[in-house]
């Protein structure tokens, strides 16, 4: 069996368990596993451009914050929910294939710095016209008529499929041509171009998937907690969070990115939520711990462990 | 003629921009660490200024030494322990790891300082400056000199001291100024430890000027991000003008835009100059 059906098979392994979780959980853990799926949807996104193509990107929480006010906006003009979903996703894909054109000739500190500005800029824009944002008083989403329980439900399964979309997206991408092409750039970008890796179409590929799912978690979250302000939704946090749960999973893996996910949220719940001065010091500290001992993710050790021992016996 | 004192304005802020970005510009261009705590460490000095004047009753210029000596010691332990072990490793590891050094020291701050705004008002502020039709606040002159002082001490020092020419030898060819007998960590832990002091000493600086809150951190890396852009890399003149020339732009984009938008668009130009001129405006090519 090759490695592409055994990921296909895990991945419906691990849908359909998680699809069970309404029948079991309350609707305090449907929270946290729709949280869970968000970060999940948001590290899966940064693996394109982060983990592939070795872009240290920070603009993950101005796709985020992009799709959130995309759709915020187009449901204040009463379009339909869903609607407004996907043309947040489509959005955030455009947003992000007029942005790279901009900034994707930039190398490392470069880029780093002009991502990270874009989510600032875009804060500051929704700041200064009220009129069509809300300004910074923020802007309210309409309610859905369902229960408590039924909304935990349908909210959960919503990002449940985006993170399955996406999980299966990269599937499929780590194994295609282009994420060859995008390990090759990672490696040695110049190398790669001499060797007839259309390196510029590649990478805004990678921006442009690492955009279009974050768009959709964007406007997904603003529909789940019915009211989105700047400050929330461009938060720099949106964007070292997906990075540090990719860090910690496995740069450049498809399951990485996810366990990545649960197991930083799963920490953020147990132990920071009794120390909430000290939250933003806590995830410092789990940075600082997994750079310096943990560089290649948790799933490498888990691997150099079965290898080592193989060889051995 | 108000043409004129808004362009002086300008460059009184632009003199505390150079100061607030030369030792972010010093450290990336030599060590290719992009200082996620320079923003942090600059508001520090502020908060060592404000003690050292409230409850010793020391001046705020006096206090740019023992800010800038105590943020030294500090930068400098901080790059021998902790981030010469991944010195080498991609950008993405530097930056991330200064970004978690980052959350640690700011929520430290917040938990020793709180997050209110406090502020210096001098026993004997200083009296304003009028030349002709233009009107200066004395404190922002004073401070702006010593700013530009400070600036022009580490371009001496860079050029003249035997551990300057290491640390630019450093930044030319890492290799070829470890062939030469630089000890490179040695020179990456001062280089360091340079930065802190120069952010400490800004912060000391400000501490007349602006109010004092580790909210504030990132308006200030912020700040050295753009003019760092402007200027180009690890130079001394290219900080001081890119400073000047984004404090004179802000001064007549908050005139003629509103206040509100200056933000808007000092990162607006930041990001068309990335676009147009990565090397910067005086910048070499070559980085990139």
């Amino acid at each position: 069996m090759n490695l592409g059906m055994k990921s296909w098979i895990a991945l419906a392994v691990v849908a359909v368990l998680l699809a069970a979780l309404p029948l079991v959980g309350s609707n305090y853990f449907l929270r946290i596993a729709t949280t869970v799926c968000m970060y999940a949807v948001m590290a899966q996104s940064w693996n394109f451009i982060g983990g592939l193509a070795g872009y240290p990107s920070f603009a993950t929480a101005a796709f985020f914050g992009f799709g959130a006010y995309t759709s915020a906006i187009l449901q204040n003009h009463d379009a339909p929910m869903l609607l407004a979903w996907g043309s947040a996703g489509l959005a955030a894909f455009l947003f992000a294939a007029f942005l790279g054109g901009a900034i994707l000739h930039l190398r490392g500190h470069y880029f780093a710095i002009a991502s990270l500005i874009i989510a600032e800029m875009l804060r500051e824009i929704v700041n200064t016209l009220p009129d069509f944002t809300g300004g910074g008083k923020g802007l309210n989403l309409p309610f859905l008529r369902i229960s408590v329980t039924a909304q935990a439900q349908f909210f959960f399964y919503a990002m449940l499929a985006l993170a399955i979309l996406c999980t299966g997206a990269a599937i499929v991408i780590h194994r295609s041509k282009l994420g060859f092409g995008l390990r090759c750039i990672q490696q040695n970008e110049d190398a790669a171009s001499i060797l007839g890796v259309n390196a510029y179409g590649y990478k805004t590929a990678a921006f442009c998937l690492s955009a279009v799912f974050v768009g959709v978690a964007g406007a997904i979250y603003a529909s789940w907690v019915n009211y989105i302000d700047p400050p929330d939704v461009f938060d720099v946090l949106l964007a070292i969070k997906p990075m540090v749960m990719v860090l910690l999973g496995g740069l450049g893996t498809i399951f990485g990115p996810p366990l990545g996910a649960i197991i930083l949220l799963s920490f953020e719940e147990l132990v920071w939520r009794s120390f909430l001065t000290v939250h933003a010091a806590a995830l410092g500290f789990i940075i600082v711990v997994l750079v310096l001992f943990l560089p290649n993710g948790i799933l490498a050790l888990v691997r150099e462990r079965l290898v080592g021992r193989g060889t051995v016996t | 003629m108000i043409y004129l004192q808004i362009a002086a304005n300008g460059l009184v802020l632009g003199g505390l921009y150079a100061c607030i970005a030369v030792g972010f510009s010093l450290v990336w261009g030599v060590l290719n660490v992009i200082n996620i705590l320079h923003g942090t460490f600059i508001v520090l000095g502020s908060y060592v200024a404000y003690f050292a004047y409230v409850h010793l009753g020391i001046h705020p210029f006096v206090s740019i030494a023992i800010a800038g000596g105590m943020l030294y010691a500090l930068g400098h332990a901080l790059q021998a322990g902790i981030i010469n072990r991944v010195i080498t490793a991609p950008v993405l590891i530097t930056l991330t790891l200064t970004f978690g050094l980052d959350l640690i020291l700011n929520n430290a701050m917040l938990v020793a300082f709180t997050a209110d705004y406090r502020g210096i008002t001098l026993a004997h502020p200083f009296r304003s400056l009028e030349i002709g039709p233009v009107f200066l606040p004395g404190d922002r002159v004073a401070a702006m000199a010593l700013a530009i002082l400070l600036t022009l001490l580490l371009y001496r020092l860079l050029r003249d001291s035997k551990i300057g020419r290491a640390i630019v030898a450093v930044r030319m060819d890492r290799e070829a100024a470890a062939l030469m007998g630089v000890d490179i960590k040695r020179i990456n832990a001062i280089t360091f430890g340079i930065g802190a002091f120069m952010a400490g000493a800004a912060g000391a600086l400000l501490s007349i000027i602006f109010p004092i809150s580790p909210l504030n951190s990132p308006v200030f890396l912020g700040k050295a991000f753009v003019v760092c852009v402007l200027g180009g890399l690890g130079s001394v003149p290219g900080a001081l003008a890119g400073g000047l020339v984004l404090g004179v732009i802000e001064s007549f984009g908050s005139y003629w835009l509103g206040a509100e938008r200056a933000v808007t668009l000092s990162l607006g130009l930041l990001l068309l100059v990335l676009f147009v001129r990565p090397s910067g405006l005086t910048g070499r090519r070559g980085y990139e």
